[in-house]
């Protein structure tokens, strides 16, 4: 083999930062605004010139039949080169070459029209993302059952469920197979065997030679499926190298990084999320509401606490709730919680708080997984929240032992030992 | 060795860098995705018969009341006069195209905007969205086609071998919708008030068309003026085709089809530089 893939030289992109905030400007402000810098016969016109590059400079090179992981934090500029590479958006500088035909799966059911049934958007988003007609026919039955939506074929899909929903789209779009198949974080969404399930079809996909980028937050998924990973913050590349080497020192690197209290975003705009939901702020605070002070007043192992997540509904009437998968420094997850809810909830602000108890977690870092999940199953945004909290052992030693206890929880529980006489136990044999 | 120098012969599948002229159009790959143009094609079919309550039958029942309407008020009232054709029948066969058109105007202007979600997530050429737009409609002429065959008809008029030259016309309003849909479509994703001039214009500009009226009202001297808006040629190629009466003006259907030519592909040249920043901007 030996055969290039993808070959990205200087690949750069700018934004403008005042056209990202300010989202639409109408012709007549547009009309009314030459007409004053022409009139007051000052070029400046007040345009802003700030920008700023999600992408400076990225060069690499992948080679055929390769499986290559992007990581990197929100912002970082993952989704900016996915996007350039799969030809969604311009590089502003430098050019990218791609040996093959590229398939983008940035988001499953892309096109999928509410009106039209399973068997009909099965068609529809097959030619959207490049499939033959024939193609399709061929797949059909394959696509159907991978689905697993069965006697729903013939509904439309507006009344599918959200799982459903994911399903069939990503059904289709596995059985694209291209040759160069880009990926962006699918698999944060959908249940836990519906997870696997992409994943298996990512590995095969690696093993029928095609080439795949992926870009995750999943580290065990990234560590597993990816022999090499490129590491990107801030529009360059940091780290380009072995999964393993390259994953643990991201670990390590944004462990340290991220010792936030609380992550807040104050338009809808900015925030993180999609168009069902978008997450207003993520804070942990002490159990009657105040702060945690990390000098005077710190979260110690006995300190009951909560976690805080507020968020935007957008769909009126939504089943949603919020899950937490709790992390400790090693990446492990210590636990996940969450609050099944059944009830519609009407758009707008939400607040979800969750009340961890004292004495439960072991000391160390930890952060945690924010996941968005609607009729009780479907994930349908996952973040992974900045906020980090350190717990400390404050306790008073009595034993001989001074390190950290291993295990990711410390719970007290309750121990009671009996005497049960001087040949008690004797007696059964 | 060997293989390095193979690799190096190897021809890339494509090639990613910014766009550097500004009449580097690459109309081929439109033609290479012609089958995703049928699949949104036929989307905006379906769905819009699917969507509305009575179907099929709406596309028939909106020019048939225009067309009571306009017998009624300019017909009756007014007196227009309609080159001695039954008024009814004048003015069906001009709002045969004009339906069309205006319909394809408004779907294609806003097309871009509305498929957002296409352009933020898959790559394909640009171009398909205000096309399969402007071309769905075409559907709904052939309801209203068939009504006017029944109308002609009642009032016992023959159609004319002309008939023969109709997808002329027709070809003829296509790209007139699609050359001011390309306009509009990439202009509406920069602002959005342009989708609120678009119905105001398609009224303006239906009174500039001969569709209550005829042709021969127009003073002769505003004639060459007149014909600079290509709906004319379209709308008395229709009534020509069907009824044979005053054959085509070919100085002024010379001037429209230019003008069409040269808006399509300004058209053409302002969407494909507008495109580039379409998934950042919408």
């Amino acid at each position: 083999m030996g055969d290039v893939a993808i070959r990205a030289e200087n690949l750069s992109k700018r934004y403008n930062i005042a056209k990202l905030k300010k989202r639409h400007t109408t012709l007549s402000e547009q009309l009314a605004e030459t007409l004053k810098s022409v009139l007051h016969q000052n070029g400046r016109s007040g345009k802003s010139s700030e920008t700023f590059m999600a992408l400076n400079d990225v060069s690499f090179e992948i080679g055929q039949g390769e499986v290559v992981g992007i990581i990197g934090q929100n912002g970082a500029g993952k989704s900016t080169l996915l996007k350039i590479l799969s030809r969604i958006t311009e590089p502003t500088r430098g050019r990218a070459e791609v040996y093959g035909r590229v398939g983008s799966l940035l988001e499953v059911g892309t096109g999928f029209h509410p009106e039209l049934t399973g068997r009909e958007n099965i068609y529809l988003n097959g030619a959207i993302i490049g499939m033959k007609k024939e193609q399709i026919s061929s797949r059909f039955d394959e696509i159907v059952e991978f689905a697993e939506i069965g006697k729903f074929l013939d509904v439309p899909v507006k009344r599918y469920s959200s799982g459903m929903y994911v399903r069939l789209g990503f059904a289709v779009a596995a059985h694209l197979e291209p040759e160069i198949l880009l990926v962006d974080e699918v698999l944060a969404v959908g249940d836990a065997a519906f997870q696997k399930k992409c994943l298996d079809k990512i590995r095969n996909a690696a093993k029928n030679g095609q080439t795949v980028l992926f870009i995750s937050h999943n580290m065990i998924a990234v560590n597993s499926l990816c022999q090499r990973v490129i590491w990107v913050k801030s529009g360059e590349i940091v780290e380009d190298g072995s999964s393993a080497d390259v994953v643990r020192r991201y670990l390590t690197k944004s462990v340290q990084d991220r010792d936030l209290s609380e992550e807040v975003w104050d338009s809808a705009a900015e925030a993180p999320g999609n168009d069902m939901v978008r997450l207003r702020r993520v804070i942990v605070k002490h159990q009657d509401g105040r702060l945690f002070d990390p000098l005077s007043d710190p979260l110690t192992m006995q300190t009951p606490f909560r976690v805080e997540v507020e968020y935007w509904n957008l769909v009126p009437a939504a089943q949603l709730h919020i899950t937490l998968h709790l992390y400790n420094a090693e990446q492990i997850i210590a636990f996940t919680t969450g609050n099944i809810n059944t009830t519609a909830m009407p758009s707008g602000l939400l607040r979800s708080v969750c009340h961890f108890p004292g004495d439960l977690l072991n000391s160390g870092s930890h952060r945690f997984v924010v996941m968005v999940v609607k009729d009780t199953n479907c994930v349908i945004y996952s973040h992974e929240s900045r906020v980090a909290f350190d717990i400390l052992d404050v306790r008073e030693r009595h034993g001989s032992w001074y390190g950290k206890e291993p295990g990711v929880v410390q719970p007290v529980l309750e121990w009671t030992t009996e005497y049960l006489g001087e040949d008690g136990a004797r007696g059964q044999f | 060795m060997e293989l390095a120098a193979e690799s190096g012969l190897k021809k890339p599948f494509a090639v990613i860098q910014p766009r550097k002229s500004l009449f580097q159009l690459d109309l081929g790959s439109v033609w290479r995705h012609r089958e995703m143009l049928y699949f949104l094609v036929w989307r905006d079919v379906i769905v819009r018969y699917k969507q509305t309550v009575i179907g099929a039958a709406w596309v028939v029942v909106q020019p048939t009341i225009t067309m009571i309407i306009f017998t009624l008020i300019f017909g009756k009232m007014a007196k227009i006069p309609s080159d001695g054709i039954p008024y009814p029948v004048f003015a069906f066969c001009a709002l045969l195209p004009w339906s069309y058109f205006s319909q394809a105007l408004a779907r294609s202007s806003s097309s871009v905007v509305n498929s957002s979600n296409l352009v933020t997530k898959i790559y394909f050429p640009r171009l398909l969205i205000p096309l399969a737009a402007s071309v769905a409609p075409v559907v709904d002429l052939f309801f209203s086609f068939i009504v006017l065959l029944a109308l002609m008809a009642w009032f016992k008029i023959t159609p004319t071998w002309g008939l023969l030259a109709l997808p002329l016309f027709l070809g003829l309003a296509i790209m007139t919708a699609l050359s001011v849909g390309l306009w509009a479509s990439a202009l509406n994703v920069k602002y959005r008030d342009v989708g609120s001039i678009i119905p105001f214009l398609i009224q303006v500009w239906m009174y500039a068309s001969p569709v209550a009226y005829p042709v021969s009202m127009v003073p002769e001297k505003w004639r060459l003026l007149y014909s600079l808006n290509p709906m004319v040629a379209v709308i008395e190629g229709f009534r020509w085709a069907f009824l044979g009466k005053g054959s085509p003006d070919l100085t002024m259907m010379a001037v429209s089809t230019a003008v069409v030519m040269l808006l399509l592909f300004g058209g053409i040249v302002y969407f494909k530089k507008m495109e580039q920043t379409f998934a950042d901007d919408i």
